[in-house]
């Protein structure tokens, strides 16, 4: 299970790195890994805004649709489309080819509020 | 919360790295390494699967035949020993009690082989309809059943057995099947919820995990895997094989569902559900099972609502996307005039209207 530790981490399995005044976002290898093969991916458009904990899309496996939760509160300023072809990435490649949202936080003191690498280690081995 | 139950095969999911899940009260792998592998696993090659949580009733005496006849909707009367049939059993109203495979063991022994969820109703209801000289046993937990399943089945299994298996022809089985290393005798049958070529196995609880590692053993070279409920849903499900509970229930009927071969309004004997399925049979059903492909992108799935315009049309039974051909497909029970292939629809995808069509299944059939 990779948990890169210059990351952070919402409850809801996305990660969250930030890059200058923006944030990238996706969901954690532990999410894609209890997913299963991810064959569609949802995202919101360029200039949506987001809102903590509500839904900002959706991914799909074989089996089940699941939602992403937005981690922060911001406006999304670009999408990765490449995942609309290759929704396999969120597989291969979680922290990396599969980024989804880069958002503008509107708050960025919401970013300390997520978990560090360690504390989402101790609540997914929790669960 | 009930403990959830395990079949004899439980301690094989984990050496193969099994995720399981709660299916209806069973603790059961819904994958083993990824659906999509196993999927084409077991088109191109061959799966192996734990379905010993199917359910197994025994049906003995002299009155078996026409007590059958008068519960299932095929004609029973056309099995002979070691032959065995696809057939429905209905409410009077024509809804479904379940679907099932019927073997004749003996001129007046009959095996029932149930879905797991549905196996205490079934017993039931055929209890409470029971007449003449029958006697009826739940004899789920004596059995385990593997299914091997795929273009490389039969290679494979027949490594491991004198039993001349090309003799056994589809819908036939042989009932005492010896596997080399495996104390106790099986029943193989050929017969499948994959759309391949391939063997159900029936054999005493006690031998399960013997055979289970003999034929993962006797595969390796051939690349047998381990398959789980995931996979073996989508399998089915490109197949255009009906899945109790999302193709039929109570209120969907099998001529709805497209399986009127199984319904023999014919046949001698009055069977329960005769007069309504009769009458869908002749005068034809307001709503029918067909397949939809999405033309815009979003995966149907199931309870779906479907529309032609603002008027609700139907719903969706099954929908993904195929592993075999990658588009997004489903079943789906519609009003009748909207039925025809090619007829365009939408598809309530969570938030958004999606447009697709009616297509032809099944979407899977093999060479």
């Amino acid at each position: 299970m990779s948990l890169p530790k210059d990351l952070r981490y919402s409850e809801e399995h996305e990660w969250v790195k930030v890059e200058g005044d923006k944030v990238r976002i996706g969901i954690t290898d532990f999410a894609q890994s209890e997913l299963g093969d991810i064959v569609f991916v949802e995202l919101p458009e360029e200039g949506d805004a987001i809102e903590a904990d509500e839904p900002f899309g959706s991914v799909e496996s074989v089996k089940t649709v699941s939602e992403l939760y937005a981690p922060i509160n911001g406006k999304v300023v670009e999408i990765n489309e490449e995942l609309e072809d290759s929704p396999e990435f969120v597989n291969e490649s979680p922290y990396d080819k599969a980024w989804m949202v880069v958002v503008e936080p509107k708050d960025s003191s919401e970013i300390d509020e997520l978990m560090s690498a360690e504390e989402y280690e101790k609540m997914i081995n929790e669960d | 919360m009930n403990e959830l139950k395990r079949t004899p095969l439980y301690p094989e999911y984990e050496k193969h790295g099994a995720k399981t899940v709660d299916f209806g009260g069973w603790d059961l792998p819904v994958q083993f390494s990824s659906i999509k592998q196993e999927h084409a696993a077991t088109r191109t090659r061959a799966g192996l699967f734990d379905v010993s949580h199917m359910g197994e009733i025994l049906v003995e005496g002299s009155g078996s035949l026409a007590f059958l006849q008068k519960m299932l909707t095929n004609d029973v009367s056309k099995l002979e020993p070691k032959k065995a049939q696809y057939t429905i059993m209905c409410y009077e109203d024509g809804g479904t009690v379940d679907d099932l495979i019927v073997y004749q063991l003996s001129e007046s022994t009959y095996l029932l082989v149930v879905n797991a969820a549905s196996t205490e109703k079934d017993f039931q209801w055929l209890e409470e309809h029971k007449f003449g000289a029958v006697t009826l046993s739940d004899v789920s937990d004596d059995y385990v059943q593997l299914a091997l399943q795929g273009p490389k089945a039969e290679e494979v299994l027949q490594t491991l057995t004198e039993t001349d298996l090309s003799h056994i022809k589809f819908f036939r089985f042989e009932d005492d099947v010896s596997f080399e290393g495996v104390t106790d005798k099986a029943l193989v049958s050929r017969t499948g919820y994959t759309g391949e070529d391939g063997f159900e196995i029936y054999l005493p609880a006690a031998s399960g995990q013997t055979l289970w590692q003999a034929i993962m053993q006797a595969g390796e070279a051939q690349g047998v895997m381990p398959i789980g409920l995931g996979a073996r849903d989508t399998l089915r499900f490109e197949a255009n094989l009906a899945l109790y509970g999302q193709e039929l229930s109570p209120d969907i009927t099998p001529i709805e569902a497209g399986l009127s071969f199984a319904v023999k309004i014919k046949k001698s004997s009055d069977f329960i559900g005769k007069d309504v399925l009769t009458k869908q049979k002749k005068e034809g059903t307001d709503r029918k099972l067909v397949g939809i492909e999405m033309l815009e992108k979003g995966i149907p799935r199931t309870g779906y609502h479907v529309f032609a315009g603002e008027e609700e049309i139907g719903f969706v039974t099954t929908g993904t996307q195929s592993p075999t051909y990658g588009k997004n497909i489903g079943l789906a029970l519609l009003n009748k005039p909207y039925t025809e292939i090619g007829t365009e629809v939408t598809v309530q995808v969570r938030k958004r209207r999606l447009q697709a069509q009616v297509v032809a299944t099944p979407f899977y059939k093999r060479d």
